[in-house]
C-alpha cells in the first residue's frame, strides 16, 4: 500500500468513525431538553427518567466524539501538512469559532450531566440548550470548512500562492452554507431514528410501558421533521453543486454525455471499458426537471471533463444512491407515522410500523456515512478543488501503513466496547426504570 | 507589538491554562495509578467526582491551541506535525485511551467488574499523554528539526528521542502529578484522605522542584538557547530563585495544612515555568528558522482570528467561571472556608 493511499484511508477512517459520534452527540442534546422540558411542564416523572437515561448514553457518545475530533485535529497536519499550509490561513479562523463553540458545548455538557441536583430545574434547562445549540453551531462551522474544499473561495492566486485572503468569504463559500444544513437535518434525521427505534424494539417486547412511549413519541418527533425537511435540503444542494461542481453531480447522477431532458437514473453499476453506467433504470426528463426546472434542461456529462479530473466513479455514484435511497425510505416512513397519529392517534399500536422502525433503526447513520463519502470521494483527485491534488498535499513520513493499522485497531476496539455499553444501557432500561416510582397521573406512587 | 506577538502570547495563555486545568486532570489519573491503601476506592472515588464534571472542558485548551497554530503560524504547525509526526502521534492516542476509558467508567449504565479494567486503562493511559506533551515541547526548544533529513531515524526520530526532550517529558508528568494532589487535598474534607494527598503532593513538589532544575541542565547541551537564556542572565537566575521560593512555599504549606496556600504555589510556580520558557524562547517558535514573524499567516488572517479569539472569549470565560462555581465554588477564593 502506498503512504498516499494510506494516509487517504486513516483519514477516512478516522472521519467515518468520528463522524457518528459527533452527530450523536450534536443531536442527542435536543431530545434530553425536549425530554426534561416536558417534565418540568407536566411534572411527569417518566420525562425525567427519559432524560437521565439518554444523557447517560449521550455523555460515551460526546467523549469519544471529543477525543476522536482531537485526532483529526492533529492528523490534518500529520497526514496533509501541505494542505493545512495551504488552507490554514484561509479556512483555520473556522475552526477557531468551532473552538469556542465546542468550549461551551464541553463546559455546559459537564453542568448538565452533573448539576441536576446542584443548580434549579430551569438553569439546568437552560444548560441543556446551550449544549443542544453550541453543538449545532460547532457542526455547522466545521462543515462549512469541508465545504470550502469542495468550493474554495476568499483568495486570489498570485505566482502560485494564495493571496489576498478574506476569511469570511472562504467561510461563507456556496457548498458549505448548504452542506451545513443537509449536514445537521442528517443528524437529527438519523439520531431521531436510531433512538425511535430502540425504543420501538423495546416496546415489542413490553407493550404498552409508558417510559417507551414517551421517549419512542420525542424522538420520532425529531427524527420525522427532519425527515421530512431534508429532501428539500437535498434539492438545493444537488441543484448548487450541478452549478459549482458539475462534474462532481453528472457523476452522482451518471450522466456521462451532456444532454437535453436527462433522465434520473436509479442503480447501475461502473464499466470502466466503455466509460459509462450499465444496468440503470430511467426516468424520462426527470435529472433536467429537478436540476433546472425544466424538462428539457441541460446537464453537462462526465465526459466533457478531462479524465485525470474524474473522481472514482463506482464509490462515488453507489455511496450517492445509497444515500438517497435510504433518505427516501426515512421519508416514506415518517409520512407513515404521522397518518397513523393522525388515524389512530397513536402509532404505537401497530406492529408492522414498531417493527420496521426497529429494522431501519441504523439506517440513517448508513445514509450519512453514504453522503460524506459521495461528497469527499467525489472531490477527489483534488484536496481543494482546482487548485491542490491529494497527492501533492500528503506528509513526507514514510511508513503511514503502522499508523493506519494501530488506529484501525484502536477505532475496532471502541466501536466494540461502544455497542456493548449501549447494548447493556438498552437492556437495562426497564428493570432499573421500574425501581424509579413514577407520578403517572392516578397512579399510586 | 504587532498582531502575531499577542497571539504568541495567547498561545502561552492557552498553554498556561491547559497545563493548570487538562494536565491537573492528567495528573489526577497518576494518582489513581498509585492509590494504594484501604482508603485505595474512596481516592479513586474523589480522582472520579473531582475531574468528571470539568475534564471535557478542560481538554478543549489543547484543541484551541492546535488551531491558532495552524491559523496564524501555518508554517510552525507544519513543520512540527512533520518531523514530531510518532509522539505525536502517540499524543493522540493517549488522549483517546484516557477520555474513552474514563466516559466507558463513569458514563455506564451498570456497575460491576469490568470498570476496574477501565479504571486500569484510565490510568495508564493519563501517562501517557503529559509524558508525550513535555517530549514534543523539548523538541520544539530544542529545534533543529532537518530539513532534508538523510533516513528516517534523523528525520522523525532522533529530534524527539534525545535526553533533553525525554526528560521535559518527565518533568511535565511530575509536576501535572503535583498539581493534581494540590488541587485534590481541597476536593475532600476527609481527613485521611487529605493526609494521604498531604505526604504525596510534598513528594511530588520535591520531585518536580528537582527535575526542573535537571531539565535545566540536560538544556546546556540539549537546547543551548534555552541554556544560555536562563544560566547566564539576570533575570534567569531571579527566575530560579522565584521556583525555588515557590517550592519551598508550597512545602511549607503543606507540612502546616493551608493546602488553599499550597495550591496558589503550585499554579504560581507552573505559571512561571511555562511563561519563562516562553520568554526565553521568543521570537522562535521552531528555533533556529522558524519564529512567530516568519512563521505567521497573512495580516488579515491575524486580524481576522483575534476578532474571533476576542469574541470567543468574551462567551469562554464567564462560562468557563459559571462551571467551577458550580462544582469547585467551595474552594475557589477564600482560604478561611476550605474546612467548612
Amino acid at each position: 500500500m502506498s503512504d498516499l493511499l494510506a494516509a487517504r484511508s486513516l483519514m477516512a477512517m478516522s472521519l467515518g468513525f468520528h463522524i457518528i459520534f459527533a452527530v450523536v452527540g450534536m443531536a442527542m442534546p435536543l431530545l434530553m431538553v425536549m425530554a426534561e422540558w416536558r417534565w418540568l411542564k407536566t411534572g411527569k416523572a417518566v420525562y425525567l427518567t427519559i432524560a437521565k437515561r439518554w444523557a447517560k448514553g449521550t455523555a460515551i457518545f460526546f467523549a469519544i466524539g471529543a477525543v476522536t475530533g482531537t485526532v483529526l485535529s492533529f492528523q490534518l497536519g500529520l497526514l496533509w501538512p501541505r494542505f493545512m499550509e495551504w488552507a490554514g490561513p484561509i479556512i483555520g479562523p473556522a475552526f477557531a469559532i468551532e473552538g469556542f463553540a465546542f468550549f461551551t458545548e464541553a463546559i455546559f455538557l459537564g453542568i448538565y450531566l452533573y448539576g441536576w441536583r446542584k443548580i434549579s430545574p430551569r438553569a439546568h434547562l437552560t444548560a441543556g440548550g446551550i449544549v443542544a445549540l453550541s453543538g449545532i453551531t460547532s457542526g455547522v462551522v466545521v462543515v462549512m470548512a469541508n465545504g470550502w474544499m469542495n468550493t474554495p473561495r476568499g483568495f486570489m492566486m498570485v505566482h502560485d500562492i494564495p493571496s489576498n485572503i478574506n476569511p469570511f468569504a472562504a467561510l461563507f463559500n456556496p457548498s458549505g452554507l448548504l452542506q451545513a444544513p443537509h449536514m445537521i437535518l442528517a443528524a437529527f434525521a438519523a439520531t431521531g431514528f436510531a433512538v425511535a427505534g430502540i425504543h420501538a424494539f423495546l416496546l415489542l417486547r413490553q407493550p404498552g410501558h409508558p417510559f417507551h412511549q414517551a421517549a419512542l413519541k420525542i424522538a420520532f418527533m425529531i427524527g420525522a421533521v427532519s425527515a421530512i425537511l431534508q429532501p428539500v435540503s437535498g434539492d438545493f444542494l444537488a441543484k448548487q453543486v450541478a452549478e459549482f461542481q458539475p462534474l462532481k453531480l453528472a457523476v452522482f447522477e451518471a450522466q456521462a454525455e451532456t444532454q437535453h431532458g436527462a433522465p434520473f437514473r436509479l442503480g447501475g453499476v461502473w464499466n470502466s471499458v466503455s466509460e459509462g453506467f450499465d444496468y440503470t433504470l430511467e426516468i424520462p426528463h426527470a435529472l433536467s426537471l429537478m436540476l433546472t426546472l425544466d424538462p428539457n434542461g441541460k446537464v453537462i456529462g462526465f465526459k466533457d471533463f478531462p479524465r485525470g479530473n474524474w473522481p472514482p466513479m463506482g464509490i462515488t455514484r453507489t455511496a450517492f444512491q445509497i444515500m438517497i435511497v435510504i433518505g427516501f425510505g426515512m421519508l416514506l416512513l415518517s409520512l407513515w407515522g404521522f397518518w397513523l397519529a393522525y388515524k389512530t392517534r397513536t402509532f404505537f399500536q401497530s406492529k408492522v410500523f414498531l417493527q420496521t422502525l426497529a429494522l431501519t433503526s441504523p439506517l440513517g447513520f448508513v445514509a450519512i456515512e453514504a453522503g460524506w463519502v459521495s461528497t469527499e470521494v467525489g472531490r477527489q483527485p483534488w484536496v481543494i478543488v482546482g487548485y491542490l491534488k491529494t497527492a501533492d498535499a500528503v506528509t513526507p513520513m514514510p511508513g503511514l501503513i503502522i499508523p493506519l493499522m494501530i488506529f484501525a485497531g484502536l477505532y475496532t476496539f471502541l466501536t466494540w466496547i461502544v455497542i456493548w455499553l449501549m447494548w447493556r444501557h438498552i437492556s437495562a432500561t426497564p428493570s432499573q426504570f421500574e425501581m424509579i416510582p413514577v407520578n403517572e397521573g392516578s397512579e399510586p406512587t | 507589538m504587532g498582531l502575531e506577538t499577542a497571539l504568541a502570547i495567547v498561545l502561552l495563555i492557552s498553554l498556561t491554562f491547559y497545563a493548570l486545568l487538562g494536565g491537573a486532570d492528567f495528573g489526577a489519573g497518576v494518582w489513581h495509578l498509585l492509590a494504594r491503601g484501604p482508603s485505595r476506592q474512596s481516592q479513586h472515588h474523589l480522582i472520579g467526582e473531582a475531574i468528571g464534571p470539568i475534564w471535557e472542558a478542560n481538554h478543549v485548551w489543547l484543541i484551541l491551541i492546535v488551531t491558532i497554530l495552524f491559523t496564524a503560524f501555518p508554517a510552525a504547525y507544519v513543520r512540527i506535525s512533520t518531523t514530531l509526526h510518532i509522539p505525536l502521534t502517540i499524543l493522540v492516542i493517549g488522549i483517546v485511551l484516557r477520555g474513552s476509558a474514563f466516559a466507558f467508567r463513569h458514563y455506564d449504565i451498570k456497575d460491576d467488574d469490568i470498570h476496574l479494567r477501565w479504571d486500569q486503562l484510565f490510568a495508564v493511559s493519563s501517562l501517557i499523554t503529559p509524558l508525550l506533551l513535555g517530549i514534543i515541547i523539548g523538541a520544539i526548544t530544542a529545534g533543529h528539526f532537518p530539513v532534508k533529513p538523510g533516513n528516517f531515524f534523523e528525520g522523525y526520530v532522533s529530534p524527539w528521542l534525545r535526553p533533553f526532550p525525554l526528560g521535559m517529558g518527565l518533568f511535565t508528568l511530575l509536576i501535572f502529578a503535583y498539581l493534581a494532589a494540590a488541587y485534590l487535598l481541597l476536593e475532600t474534607t476527609n481527613h485521611q484522605l487529605q493526609e494521604i494527598f498531604r505526604k504525596r503532593a510534598i513528594a511530588a513538589a520535591l520531585l518536580a522542584g528537582l527535575m526542573e532544575e535537571a531539565v535545566l541542565y540536560l538544556g546546556k547541551s540539549g537546547a543551548p538557547r534555552l541554556w544560555c537564556e536562563l544560566a547566564n542572565s539576570q533575570w534567569g537566575a531571579w527566575i530560579q530563585l522565584g521556583v525555588g521560593i515557590l517550592t519551598i512555599a508550597a512545602i511549607v504549606s503543606l507540612i502546616t495544612r493551608h493546602y488553599w496556600w499550597a495550591r496558589i504555589c503550585a499554579i504560581l510556580q507552573v505559571t512561571l515555568t511555562i511563561w519563562t520558557w516562553g520568554i526565553a524562547q521568543f521570537p522562535y517558535l521552531v528555533p533556529p528558522y522558524l519564529t512567530v514573524f516568519n512563521a505567521s499567516a497573512p495580516e488579515i488572517t491575524l486580524q481576522f482570528i483575534s476578532w474571533v479569539l476576542l469574541l470567543g472569549t468574551l462567551l469562554l470565560f464567564p462560562s468557563l467561571f459559571y462551571l467551577l462555581w458550580i462544582f469547585k465554588g467551595r474552594t475557589l477564593f477564600s482560604p478561611k472556608r476550605q474546612n467548612e
